[in-house]
């Protein structure tokens, strides 16, 4: 049971059409053609054979083709629909998604929201359905391949007739084969790089059967491609992360789990000027106002040697200094720094000066770094200025008159200053702003004057790391060779035999009939071996 | 026969090998925001930090104690009203359970003019470099981590604790049993 015999005396699988040593017709349907089907060789694709348990059914499932191109299909519908509106992820960072799609889009931004499509290349579905498509790949592969490797591994020399008769390529012709006639086609065959085998006095001439492996070597490739990009997701495989380093500013660098710091050492943007570069950016500058030539941070990059708990103090050794620029990273290990974006002008200190209100006169200046405060300035011969609170992000006064912050960062900075002179030993306090100043507790003869501000640029830096890219890489040259392999050959077989004083000759491509065809024409040509005829005008 | 159980046991296993590979597709896609994140119950990852005084304190060292794990900033106004409530209860609890304040990286005078101002006597450190709030995966402020004897997280507590009631709860179930 589940075995096919051959009149020829070759055992089959169940379910082979055609059978896998001479060729002869195995069920009635395949009979009564008139020209057999040499897809997969007539071969029992293993799917169609057993449909019994779970598991076959699973399998018969995605093996069949159809439902591979029915996941393709709703692959790329589903993936177009993702482009209708922006991704979550594009959408600005400082508005929730619940509220951006409706406030943006309305109702259909509402909708678009609740089913998801506003995430949809990481949901489960989408996920799922690449998954089938790999495991439609896979199964429908090795249905295919192996039953194709074995008909072909199997295939005799003398078919029989009745498989030749069917052949797209045929010809009959009473008569006898000529033994040295034979021998000279076998000849000319191998001039054009056939293999010959020759057996019973029956000939099969075949080349380049491995163009046959192209479609499933290109499958190796999808699906090593498609492990690639699995393997994104598994930790330390992948890292996207950003950082915004101050000049001047020691941070570490994230993903690098603590054991790298980097130095910003000045963040520098060029533009091209006009009559100094160039001419031919003349007109684009006339035109738009800046060009950009470079945008650049000098970075330094810092091993941590101590760095076994989080909060210890790191202990820096120098690993390289670069100048980061864009398409220019600076690489260490598997990592690449990135230059991104940028931001000019952050506050970074500010200069005021102890002013007497009434004459002007100022008895020295301070400067209050923003990040770094100090609880007291002095200034020397009895005058000094204590700092008694500072609002980094200032914006208002409570109800008991207590100023707050509605930040950390330095966007709006406020002080209050104690003001000590030989006048006033005990202190007056000033409120002072950029240009601005208060009496919170009452009238006062000195005043802190904003004399200055000192800037800094903010640089952004994206850290990089992908170790997929070599799997990416080896994935998509196996699928251009499977392309390849598939489409620049053709897989040629010439058969010709004698039996009850007739002569058969068939043959069969998968490709290119046509170049067949002349192949066949200039080896038979001298003969008397009945050139065979296309039974199937295009 | 035989031969058609082998290909039922190959096809059970390649379907196996691909299923798995799906779930674990699926799994660490799904996950890829929650992982590396704290719950209650994990294990509090160890850390080192120097307070503003300059005596340095490591989680471990607290093993044995329960240990009030308090993430905030001068600018915070639900930190500014929990303070008041960590203080007497610090004192109260003294030996029992120990607060460890971190501040979230602002300048040394602004946190120690902060602790003068509420008159905070428990040890404040500041994470400079942010590594320790990275750590623990601290957002909003401010975020407590409530810290068993044994070191396991007993609870995240985020955003203020308004009545001395709350944080004295908080503080009995991280006390030492004995």
């Amino acid at each position: 049971m589940g075995k096919v015999k051959c009149e020829c005396g070759h055992v089959n699988p169940n379910g082979t059409i055609l059978c896998e040593s001479c060729g002869r017709a195995l069920t009635e349907e395949a009979r009564q053609e008139k020209l057999v089907d040499m897809r997969y060789e007539g071969s029992a694709r293993r799917s169609q054979t057993y449909n019994k348990t779970i598991i076959d059914k699973v399998w018969n499932f995605f093996s069949s083709v159809k439902v591979g191109i029915w996941i393709i299909v709703l692959l790329l519908v589903a993936a177009s629909f993702g482009t209708i509106l922006p991704q979550e992820f594009y959408i600005p960072s400082n508005m929730p998604a619940e509220t951006y799609y409706e406030d943006v889009y309305g109702t259909f931004g509402k909708l678009y929201y609740m089913i998801g499509f506003h995430d949809l290349y990481n949901s489960v579905w989408f996920s799922a359905l690449i998954a089938a498509l790999g495991v439609s790949l896979v199964i429908a592969s090795l249905d295919r391949v192996i039953p194709l490797y074995r008909a072909l591994k199997n295939q005799r020399v003398d078919r029989h007739e009745s498989f030749m008769k069917k052949q797209r390529l045929f010809a009959e012709q009473s008569g006898t084969l000529n033994a040295s006639e034979l021998e000279n086609v076998k000849a000319e065959l191998i001039k054009k790089r056939y293999k010959v085998r020759m057996e019973n006095g029956a000939l099969l001439a075949e080349k380049n059967r491995f163009t046959r492996w192209g479609p499933y070597v290109n499958h190796v490739g999808l699906i090593i491609f498609l492990l690639g990009a699995l393997l994104r997701s598994v930790p330390g495989m992948y890292i996207d992360e950003l950082l915004w380093i101050r000049e001047g500013e020691t941070l570490q660098v994230p993903g690098t789990d603590g054991t790298y710091y980097v130095k910003n050492n000045g963040f520098t943007l060029e533009n091209y000027e006009e009559g100094e570069d160039p001419e031919v950016f003349d007109e684009a500058i006339n035109r738009v106002g800046t060009v950009a030539k470079n945008y650049q941070t000098d970075a330094v990059l810092y091993r941590d040697e101590n760095n076994e708990l989080p909060g210890a103090k790191p202990e820096l050794t120098e690993v390289q200094s670069d100048a980061i620029q864009v398409n220019q990273p600076m690489k260490f290990d598997s990592f690449a720094i990135y230059q991104t974006s940028f931001r000019q002008d952050e506050m970074k200190a500010m200069h005021f000066a102890l002013t007497n209100k009434a004459t002007g006169e100022e008895y020295g200046e301070i400067t209050v770094d923003l990040f770094d405060q100090q609880k007291s300035y002095e200034l020397g011969n009895g005058y000094k200025v204590e700092l008694l609170g500072y609002y980094p992000d200032f914006d208002g006064f409570t109800e008991a008159g207590e100023p707050t912050s509605k930040s950390p960062l330095p966007n709006n900075p406020a002080f209050l200053f104690n003001m000590v002179t030989p006048e006033t030993p005990e202190g007056e306090v000033s409120f002072a702003q950029i240009r601005n100043t208060m009496e919170p507790l009452g009238e006062t003869v000195y005043k802190m004057a904003f004399k200055s501000l000192d800037t800094r640029d903010v640089s952004a830096l994206t850290i990089r790391k992908d170790l997929t890219l070599p799997i990416l890489a080896i994935g998509g040259i196996i699928f251009m060779i499977g392309v390849v392999q598939g489409s620049y050959w053709n897989h040629r077989r010439l058969w010709i035999r004698e039996k009850n004083g007739q002569v058969y000759v068939a043959g069969h491509t998968n490709k290119n009939w046509h170049g067949l065809k002349r192949e066949i024409h200039a080896v038979l040509k001298e003969t008397s071996i009945p050139e065979p005829e296309d039974r199937q005008k295009e | 026969m035989d031969k058609k159980k082998k290909r039922l046991f190959m096809r059970s296993a390649i379907l196996a090998v691909l299923a798995g590979l799906v779930v674990y597709a699926l799994y660490t896609n799904l996950t890829k925001e929650s992982r590396g994140s704290l719950e209650a119950g994990d294990k509090a990852p160890d850390f080192v930090l120097t307070d503003v005084n300059g005596e340095t304190h490591q989680l471990s060292d607290y093993e044995g104690k329960g240990v009030f794990l308090n993430f905030w900033g001068t600018w915070c106004e639900p930190c500014k009203e929990e303070m008041p409530h960590m203080e007497k209860l610090a004192n109260e609890f003294k030996g029992e359970v120990e607060i460890l304040a971190v501040n979230v990286g602002e300048s040394n005078f602004q946190v120690t003019n902060f602790a003068e101002q509420y008159g905070l006597t428990f040890p404040i450190a500041i994470d400079e470099g942010k590594e320790v709030m990275d750590t623990y995966g601290v957002d909003p402020l401010p975020t407590t981590f409530m810290i068993k004897p044994d070191g396991t997280i007993d609870q995240i507590v985020i955003g203020g604790l308004i009545e001395e009631e709350q944080v004295r709860a908080l503080f009995e179930r991280v006390k030492p049993s004995s």
